[in-house]
């Protein structure tokens, strides 16, 4: 059937969630016509479990997306009511920007902004199956909604989150879909898992949503926002919304008691859940079962919105019958005359093993066909909305004959997680966190743009608005470096009251930044100009002094890897072929295909020995195949 | 780097003539070398024996033949080990009948040892253990290696790397847990004891004396003027005729090294041109230079000059060396007299000086260190020491990651999986 030609695209996105939009956004940005697929128009945008978006590790995430111009970060400053920079006690690199947002404000701003985006049609439906080219099955051509029609374009990018055969579990109760009261995409599961991918199960969980008005406040601890001024987006240069306060309860001996006597009724211990759960953010039953001896864990009540008046209680995600939920919930300070307005419940649902994914998140040998988020064994909003980023970046490169910017695990924690699931896999759902990147010192929140905007721009994501403000803030950036190179004397920084010592004479500001105690802003109020410099920017440079000799040390070890990411592997490379490696290496080799002799390294269980074989038998394969040719 | 994909075979017994040869043959065409050479392939792993044939048809030797097919042999090829009888002729003939088939050729030193690296048969420390047991020709050396070989260096890494790793993630969980989930703040002095408990452990192999000198042998330097009896020593030390011996003052001008095991140490003893002021021979002058040069580089000196007069060295021994002479003894009761022609006080000198050896070698029964694993190890104590003076958490993370780098760089494991596990496993993570 040929309908007419304004339903053909170049790239269909399926899923409205965070790795969904994410695509959609910036595939549109680069010039490819997008289409995003999605059940129902009005949950594009919606907060599934947790009403709030940042954090260690997932807050450089956000900034990232941003320096790519993407939508995530502007969405969550237009929704944040509730704003607070985790470690700040800490240094830089680990600060991790987190708001709580308003559920409906930041699901408005999602579908604000996919609105003015150009070359972006939204389309209400449900995804059926793939359209192959002809006589091909793995070339993508299309996709076939549940109505019988059908859309043409050269790629689909499947951000199905927990729909791919989700279920549902709560105690005894069992039912179909990925989020309460919406469908499973069970006919395009079928073809999936058809398409002999490798699939495997996994599992997460959320916790009951809680009525505000039954809560006693005065009773509990008060955690206010941080009263601060920095925002997740650098589009957006202010706090919008009225700012409100989360509480801290925990749960006690008495609500451990009550969950024991429901494990037996527990999906989870009965044995019907067979996916793993993530170790970081277990169900509270998991957590009373594996760490039996401590008397209590945190639980923070936090505001699901303005106009709401539901709580959600982060730390206690469970798949306990609702009657055992009250009781646990009844059992904490502040909350004994508590309501319970949705029980909490678990999710089975099916993802890919991302190993069989490229960089770019394509499904190796199927052209076009592209998976972001979940649907890879990832949780959080953020990384889903970064993976998204990556995919349509991906599937509009391809399209339009671009290469894909150079991410890689020195440059962003984009590319780390990427790196991360296509090399090592999942065996519980992927969460960032700081410790997962090796270059840490270098990848700040607060760098982001420095980073990654002029590869952004390059590859063509990022519209006029950010690529101005990106031009504005460079040259200011240069201005301020060689305000850095005034020398200033330790004579003049004693009359102004520092304390240093007379003898160390004569110094460049960037110098002085290694004195722990010393601080940009005040190095500058002495310098001649009276210039007012960006906050921001002063903070990120006085960061790369203070850091500068461990970041001159990373830079050495990063180019002393560069050699062996210049070895290029061959994607048939057989690994069965060659000896000495063990059966282990092997599979893991096998399934995740790696494209460098660098990438291997970084395979989980690969030895020096093994390497040294793999580098061995790649080279004669090479030398025998440039004789054949 | 060779080729690995032929085959390669050597004599990897001692040099003939002995009771028994044995030929190696690693490869994957070794079996085939067996069956053009014994005209069957016998069954794995079972000595069998077999008349060996050259391409004519003559019968060169019999011979015990071993296989063992790969992945499972020495190397991770395929293996076959020929027992010859230990004549010269019988192994040359053999040798060449085994160059003369397609596909063999002989093996290059150390070649055995880098394929079966390469297959993964064993890691880089067993590899330099293994390298240094073949070539171990005294007792202690053999011991040393063997110590290496069976792993228990990568023991002692592996147990430091699980220590480190168990810091790191403390360290850890303070940068990504202690903020935001459920996790209590850690002990900064806690994680300050930890490092420096292991890297006193480091600190002490690291001040154990390199296993160079155990390969190589220390170096014994004899010193003093000339015509003092050094090289008549040298000769008595080593048994034989090493350095010319006259009466002429000056006979050796040149440096003279000669290898010798005394009591199983291995030593390098060195003669050297006789120490004297107002030579006018040029040739001697650059020989006394040398002297000098070789009394800075040696770990003991035997000094048979006048006492008191010889450099400045903590291993000096002071020799009194012509107690044949009646009357002549013009040093102190501290110094050893002998008398190398004679032989009295020969057995005295040579207990000093292997006790004094011992006591600059690393302990019979502990692995020795080699340069390399030196510097990494030292490299992983000094990133720890770092870790313990700093109070930003960053950078103590950045120490400890420093230290694992090292650490894995001696036994080649390297992954962040590694930590997030130790992390998850000691931490309610998650709120």
């Amino acid at each position: 059937m040929n309908q007419n030609s304004a339903r053909d695209f170049d790239i269909i996105i399926v899923g409205g969630g965070h790795a969904g939009c994410e695509a959609a956004a910036v595939a549109a940005r680069m010039g490819a016509r997008a289409a995003l697929v999605s059940f129902e128009r009005d949950t594009i945008g919606a907060m599934s479990c947790n009403p709030a978006i940042g954090g260690l590790g997932k807050g450089h995430l956000v900034r990232e997306v941003d320096a790519f111009d993407g939508i995530i970060a502007r969405a969550a400053d237009d929704a944040a009511i509730h704003y607070r920079m985790l470690n700040l006690s800490k240094g830089a690199a680990v600060q991790g920007p987190r708001i709580q947002a308003d559920r409906s404000l930041f699901k408005a701003s999602i579908q604000r902004q996919l609105a003015a985006t150009e070359n972006l049609t939204i389309l209400e439906g449900e995804a059926a199956a793939l359209m192959f080219a002809e006589g091909s099955d793995h070339k993508i051509a299309g996709l076939r909604l549940a109505d019988g029609s059908e859309i043409k374009a050269a790629a689909v990018i499947l951000a199905t989150g927990t729909f791919l055969g989700g279920k549902l579990f709560r105690g005894e109760e069992r039912l179909e879909g990925g989020r309460i009261g919406e469908n499973s995409a069970l006919k395009l599961a079928d073809q999936i898992r058809g398409a002999g991918l490798p699939m495997a199960r996994l599992k997460t969980g959320t916790p009951p949503r809680l009525d505000g008005r039954t809560i006693n406040w005065a009773a509990l601890e008060e955690q206010p926002s941080d009263g601060m001024d920095w925002t997740m987006s650098t589009m957006r240069k202010e706090r919008s919304q009225p700012q409100l306060f989360c509480a801290i309860t925990r749960t006690n001996v008495v609500s451990h008691d009550i969950i024991r006597s429901g494990l037996d009724r527990s999906p989870l211990f009965g044995g019907d859940i067979q996916g793993e759960g993530p170790r970081y953010c277990p169900s509270i039953e998991d957590k009373i079962f594996r760490f039996g001896d401590r008397d209590g864990h945190q639980v923070f009540l936090e505001p699901e919105g303005l106009d709401s008046h539901l709580i959600y209680p982060n730390g206690i995600s469970t798949s306990l019958p609702t009657d055992i939920q009250i009781g646990m919930v009844r059992s904490m300070a502040g909350l004994e005359q508590c309501e319970i307005v949705v029980p909490g419940y678990a999710v089975e649902y099916d993802h890919i093993d991302p190993r069989a994914l490229d960089r770019r998140l394509m499904v190796r040998g199927y052209e076009g066909l592209y998976c972001a988020g979940q649907i890879n064994g990832t949780t959080g909003y953020e990384e889903a909305s970064a993976q998204g980023l990556v995919a349509g970046m991906g599937a509009a490169s391809a399209i339009l004959g671009r290469d894909m910017p150079a991410l890689d695990r020195s440059n962003s924690y984009i590319a780390v997680m990427v790196d991360d699931l296509v090399l090592q896999g999942v065996t519980e759902p992927y969460r960032m966190l700081t410790a997962r990147a090796e270059y840490r010192l270098r990848l700040r929140a607060d760098n982001a743009g420095s980073r990654l905007t002029a590869l952004a721009i390059e590859s063509g994501a990022v519209g006029t608005e950010h690529k101005a403000m990106f031009e504005r803030r460079s040259a200011e950036k240069s201005d301020l470096a060689k305000a850095l190179g005034q020398q200033i004397s330790a004579d003049q920084l004693l009359k102004a009251g520092f304390k240093v010592k007379r003898d160390t004479g004569r110094l460049s500001l960037e110098q002085w930044l290694r004195f722990p105690d010393i601080k940009l802003s005040d190095l500058l109020a002495l310098g001649e100009d009276a210039r007012i410099w960006d906050g921001d920017l002063v903070a990120e440079v006085e960061q790369d002094g203070r850091y500068a000799p461990y970041l001159a040390r990373q830079e050495a070890e990063i180019d002393n890897l560069t050699a062996n990411e210049k070895i290029r592997l061959p994607s048939e490379l057989d690994y069965t072929g060659i000896a000495g490696l063990s059966n282990e290496m092997v599979e893991r080799l096998g399934a995740a295909r790696p494209e460098t002799l660098a990438a291997a390294s970084r395979v989980r269980g690969i030895t020096p020995a093994a390497l040294a074989a793999i580098l061995v038998h790649a080279k004669r394969a090479a030398s025998q195949g440039s004789k054949a040719a | 780097m060779p080729r690995t994909d032929d085959t390669i075979f050597a004599l990897s017994s001692g040099a003939p003539p002995s009771a028994i040869a044995i030929i190696r043959i690693s490869g994957p065409d070794a079996f085939n070398a067996v069956q053009a050479l014994a005209g069957r392939i016998p069954s794995a792993r079972r000595p069998s024996l077999a008349k060996l044939r050259n391409g004519d048809g003559d019968i060169l030797d019999e011979a015990l033949l071993l296989l063992f097919p790969g992945p499972d042999s020495a190397t991770g090829e395929d293996l076959a080990e020929l027992h010859l009888h230990g004549g010269r002729a019988v192994v040359r003939a053999v040798g060449d009948a085994l160059s003369a088939i397609f596909g063999l050729r002989g093996a290059e030193a150390g070649e055995f040892t880098r394929r079966a690296f390469l297959n993964g048969r064993i890691d880089l420390n067993e590899a330099e253990g293994l390298s240094d047991l073949l070539s171990a020709e005294t007792e202690h050396q053999r011991r040393a290696a063997s110590q290496m070989m069976g792993g228990a260096f990568s023991r002692a890494i592996e147990d430091w790397r699980k220590k480190v790793l168990h810091v790191s993630a403390l360290v850890e969980a303070e940068l990504d847990l202690s903020d935001e989930d459920d996790v209590e703040s850690q002990n900064k002095q806690e994680i300050t004891k930890s490092c420096a408990d292991i890297e006193m452990q480091m600190e002490r192999l690291l001040a154990q004396p390199p296993a160079e000198k155990l390969r190589d042998g220390l170096r014994v330097v004899l010193g003093g003027p000339p015509n003092s009896g050094k090289s008549t020593l040298l000769n008595a030390l080593v048994a034989r005729d090493a350095a010319i011996v006259s009466d002429i003052a000056g006979t050796t001008r040149d440096i003279i090294e000669v290898p010798v095991a005394l009591n199983g140490i291995a030593l390098l003893l060195t003669d050297t041109a006789g120490v004297r002021e107002e030579s006018t021979d040029a040739i001697e002058a650059i020989g006394i230079e040398r002297a000098h040069g070789a009394f800075a580089g040696a770990d003991i000196i035997l000094w048979l000059g006048e006492e008191g007069q010889g450099p400045d060295h903590p291993a000096l021994i002071e020799i009194d060396a012509k107690a044949d002479i009646d009357g002549d003894h013009s040093k102190s009761d501290a110094a050893l007299s002998l008398s190398a022609k004679s032989g009295a006080g020969m057995a005295e000198l040579v207990q000093h000086i292997t006790g004094l050896a011992k006591s600059m070698l690393p302990p019979e029964d502990s692995f020795a260190v080699n340069a390399r694993q030196r510097a990494l190890l030292a490299d992983a104590a000094m990133n720890l020491g770092a870790a313990r003076d700093v109070d930003d958490w960053l950078i103590v993370a950045e120490n400890l990651r420093l230290t694992r780098l090292a650490l894995d760089a001696l036994t080649g494991r390297a992954h962040t999986e590694d930590l997030l596990d130790v992390i998850f496993g000691t931490f309610c993570v998650g709120k």
